[in-house]
């Protein structure tokens, strides 16, 4: 009947052990403000699952912030769900939460059309567009297409036959810029044989194996691959050439299409103006850290520093963008 | 072998003694945290990243390596315990570990999933030193129609789970599938089922799905028995492996591995699928099929030998194509780019010292969980002398915690208690639950694969059946459901089996 004295130990350190785990990420560490310029206690929400985008960005900004003592005890904590719409609606009910932010990008812009999000970017309070990261249109080294002309050639002749695959669902950042890409080359986006994929990942193994004829998808993501001889880029899809990277842009190209990914940070609405410009001011400080920089240069991304208001322009203009794309597919 | 004095060279830099007490510590943390339901390992790693902050990358991935085997360990200690997966990789070993617990074999399943661990590893590692570029050229040869081949193959491999009632069996199944079809649809971005509610939008994780019809439901079962029958304690047997328990278990242990290595590989593959059909082997094959769903020691043994040399694949394409296959590896994917190293065709050349330095730390890690964990088997499976309301209570705290845990919503507690509710019901009506779990895992992953398969064939029905691997694996699946009808035509070798056997 009376459970024997090992046991109790046991389940209470199994227990402090998750108290001590689980609810440290979950509940703020509070307001801890203490004295001297350093802001401590920032929680950076990433409403995507760990390992991606949105997520290596915030932790990235986040220990760069530390090692260049910017900021002390910046959390980052991950709350995703449908498209980062889950964790946007939980930043827009944190009103007037001055320790929190969050970091997002193109994809949420997408994802609140296409989950008829209840909130959406307006609500929130912008802070800075920290990065551009462009697209780019890759090949398996043995595909039959050389340059953006044999691959539009045949895209044209038959849609269907030519699958294009891309690591984000529709309204996400390579949907859209295969989409654009479709329309600069004169194709309906509706027959366009699009095929979503879980992420870069197997994104790539599908091009590499020659599964689809053509991949749309972040720089970063294949690189390496690029570098080893294992893809070729057909073309970048921003309006520069990028460092590194063998291959026009799409407008030298003959197909007038300019699309770039970017992300940023958000904070919730109905923050002070002072701790707003206390936030960009956080984030202005980070462009300056070596660390960031070094962070840029090693992912491949294109430094974009843009912030309040100017930023918050920006975000509405990409809403039109991309609702104007998404109303034509009837997304 | 060039390879070879790489690893040696390898193992030099893993046994200093800071990179082996790393490794120990990753491994004791992995295991603490693997043990909390809802906390996988891709959890623990990016829970622990912060702490690796300050270490050398070499040093950092070392005990990354024990953390990400701790936690698949940890997962199954629950699991067979509590009878709660702490992830998806060890929801199978539930069935028959939970089974072998309740009689009063907790200590023989925990050494049985530790020593499967083990093997799993030891046998996947080697394969990742051996094979990776091989398998890793092959992996990115299969396709759409191949995976959905398998996941065919796998679906006729439920039939034997289904239980004593068909019908009740394929119920179940059915369950599983709608709980599977909640979310948006991939393909398209339409909702499914999720009743507007942007939490619902993902889908259920199906460890969610799976602590609310194994430990919930049954906790509400046990609770609503408990008048009627006043439980005595689980009875806590012999602390150790037999001769008789290690007889049924080598073989599963060794089979394991060849079924979870290629899935662990391929870009759509994960633990799910490649466990599962290792208990559906083992059932077929064992000689005390009769135990199984009563506790048979290979549906504990072969599953986690599975699980763990599957995660050995999932590095194979990791590091050598740059491709995550899991959340986990994602999450080791991104902790190798804080440090600038980019994994990828490129890395074995660029970074030989680092990666030689992991795979040997994963050959040690393997040893040090294998020594830590063995020892404490009779220890945890101690855990069940507890009475039982207080045992119950305590899961179902420990569930609820879990489900919390996976993304920290409200929402996800309320589906668990649904889903504890549903499994409360089927119990009650005798519908067996596994079947739904199934479901739930294969569902979204066959029609995802099925939809692509067919819209790279531009809607075409002959883009199923367009590779040579998924027609063989069409051909198999037509042998297995055909061998009943077969055996009829062939000569008998002996007189009619005895009727209702």
């Amino acid at each position: 009947m009376r459970a024997k004295p090992v046991i109790a130990p046991i389940l209470s350190t199994v227990a402090a052990l998750a108290a001590v785990l689980v609810v440290p990420p979950l509940i703020g560490s509070g307001a801890d403000d203490g004295p001297g310029s350093q802001v401590r206690g920032l929680r950076v929400m990433v409403p995507n699952s760990p390992g991606g985008g949105y997520d290596v960005t915030a932790r990235t900004a986040a220990k760069a912030m530390e090692e260049g003592e910017l900021a002390r005890n910046v959390e980052v904590f991950n709350l995703p769900g449908a498209g980062g719409t889950v964790g946007l609606g939980r930043l827009v009910s944190e009103r007037g939460n001055d320790k929190l932010v969050m970091s997002m990008g193109l994809g949420v812009v997408g994802s609140v059309h296409t989950n008829s999000s209840p909130s959406s970017l307006q609500d929130t309070t912008p802070i800075a567009k920290l990065i551009e990261e462009p697209d780019i249109v890759v090949v398996a080294r043995d595909s039959p297409y050389r340059t953006v002309a044999d691959l539009v050639e045949a895209w044209r002749g038959n849609p269907g036959a030519v699958p294009v695959g891309g690591g984000s669902s529709p309204g996400g950042p390579d949907h859209l810029a295969a989409m654009l890409f479709a329309k600069g080359a004169g194709l309906t986006p509706k027959s366009v044989n699009y095929v979503p994929f879980d992420g870069g990942g197997e994104l790539l193994a599908s091009v590499l194996g020659g599964k689809v004829a053509f991949g749309v998808s972040g720089v970063g993501e294949s690189r390496d691959q690029i570098e080893a001889g294992e893809l070729r880029v057909l073309a970048v899809t921003s309006a520069e050439r990028v460092d590194g990277i063998d291959g026009p842009t799409l407008t030298e190209s003959g197909v007038d299409v300019e699309f770039t990914n970017w992300r940023g940070i958000v904070a919730p609405p109905g923050i002070s103006d002072e701790d707003q410009d206390r936030l960009v001011e956080l984030f202005t400080a980070l462009q300056g850290t070596e660390q960031w920089r070094d962070a840029l240069e090693r992912n491949g991304w294109t430094r974009a520093f843009q912030t309040g208001d100017e930023f918050g322009q920006f975000l509405a203009d990409q809403n039109d963008q991309v609702a104007a794309v998404l109303t034509e597919l009837g997304l | 072998m060039d390879s070879l004095t790489q690893l040696i060279d390898g193992f030099g830099t893993a046994l200093t003694p800071t990179n082996l007490l790393l490794a120990a510590i990753g491994v004791l943390l992995g295991t603490f945290i693997g043990v909390l339901p809802g906390i996988g390992p891709a959890m623990a790693v990016a829970l622990l990243l912060p702490v690796t902050y300050g270490l050398e990358p070499i040093a950092a991935m070392i005990m990354f390596a024990g953390i990400y085997y701790g936690g698949m360990f940890g997962g199954s200690t629950t699991s067979i315990l509590l009878n709660t997966p702490g992830e998806s990789s060890s929801v199978v070993t539930a069935i028959e570990g939970n089974q072998m617990a309740k009689r009063g074999r907790g200590s023989q399943a925990l050494a049985a999933a530790a020593i499967g661990h083990f093997v799993g590893a030891m046998i996947g590692t080697t394969a990742l030193v051996l094979l990776a570029p091989v398998v890793a050229g092959l992996a990115v040869d299969l396709g759409a129609p191949d995976y959905f081949a398998v996941m065919i193959l796998a679906f006729v491999a439920v039939t034997s789970v289904l239980g004593r009632s068909r019908v009740r069996g394929f119920a179940s199944l059915l369950i599983g599938l709608t709980i599977g079809l909640v979310g948006l649809d991939e393909m398209t971005g339409q909702s499914r089922l999720t009743f507007g509610s942007l939490q619902l939008a993902d889908g259920i994780d199906v460890v969610i799905v799976a602590v609310g019809l194994f430990a919930v439901g049954e906790s509400l079962w046990v609770a609503s028995r408990l008048r009627h029958q006043p439980g005595e304690p689980i009875p806590v047997g012999r602390p150790w492996l037999g001769s008789e328990d290690l007889r049924r278990t080598w073989k599963p242990w060794l089979r394991g591995p060849l079924i979870g290595f290629p899935f662990g590989a391929i870009p759509a593959g994960g633990a799910e699928i490649p466990t599962f059909l290792s208990y559906a082997t083992e059932k077929r094959l064992s000689r005390h099929r009769d135990e199984f769903g009563s506790g048979a020691i290979e549906g504990v043994a072969g599953p986690e030998s599975t699980a763990s040399a599957s995660a050995s694949g999932t590095l194979v394409t990791m590091l050598t194509l740059g491709l995550p296959t899991t959340a986990t590896a994602a999450v080791m994917l991104a902790a190798f780019q804080q440090y600038g190293i980019q994994p990828g065709p490129l890395l074995f050349e660029r970074e030989s010292a680092l990666v030689w330095g992991l795979i040997a730390s994963l050959f040690v890690g393997t040893v040090l969980l294998l020594v830590l964990n063995l020892p404490m088997a009779p220890v945890w499976s101690k855990l069940l002398r507890i009475p039982r309301p207080y045992l119950y209570a305590g899961i179902l705290f420990f569930a609820s915690v879990g489900a919390y845990a996976v993304s920290g919503q409200v929402v996800d507690l309320l589906v668990l208690f649904v889903i504890g509710l549903l499994g409360f019901a089927m119990r009650r009506y005798g519908l067996p639950v596994l079947p739904a779990v199934l479901g739930v895992i294969l569902g979204p992953a066959a029609e995802q694969q099925m939809r692509r398969a067919l819209q790279l064939s531009d809607g075409s029905l002959s883009g199923l059946v367009n590779t040579a691997f998924s027609v063989t694996v069409y051909l198999v699946v037509a042998v297995v459901l055909l061998w009943p009808l077969l055996r009829r035509f062939l000569p008998r070798r002996r007189a009619a089996e005895p009727a209702g056997a």
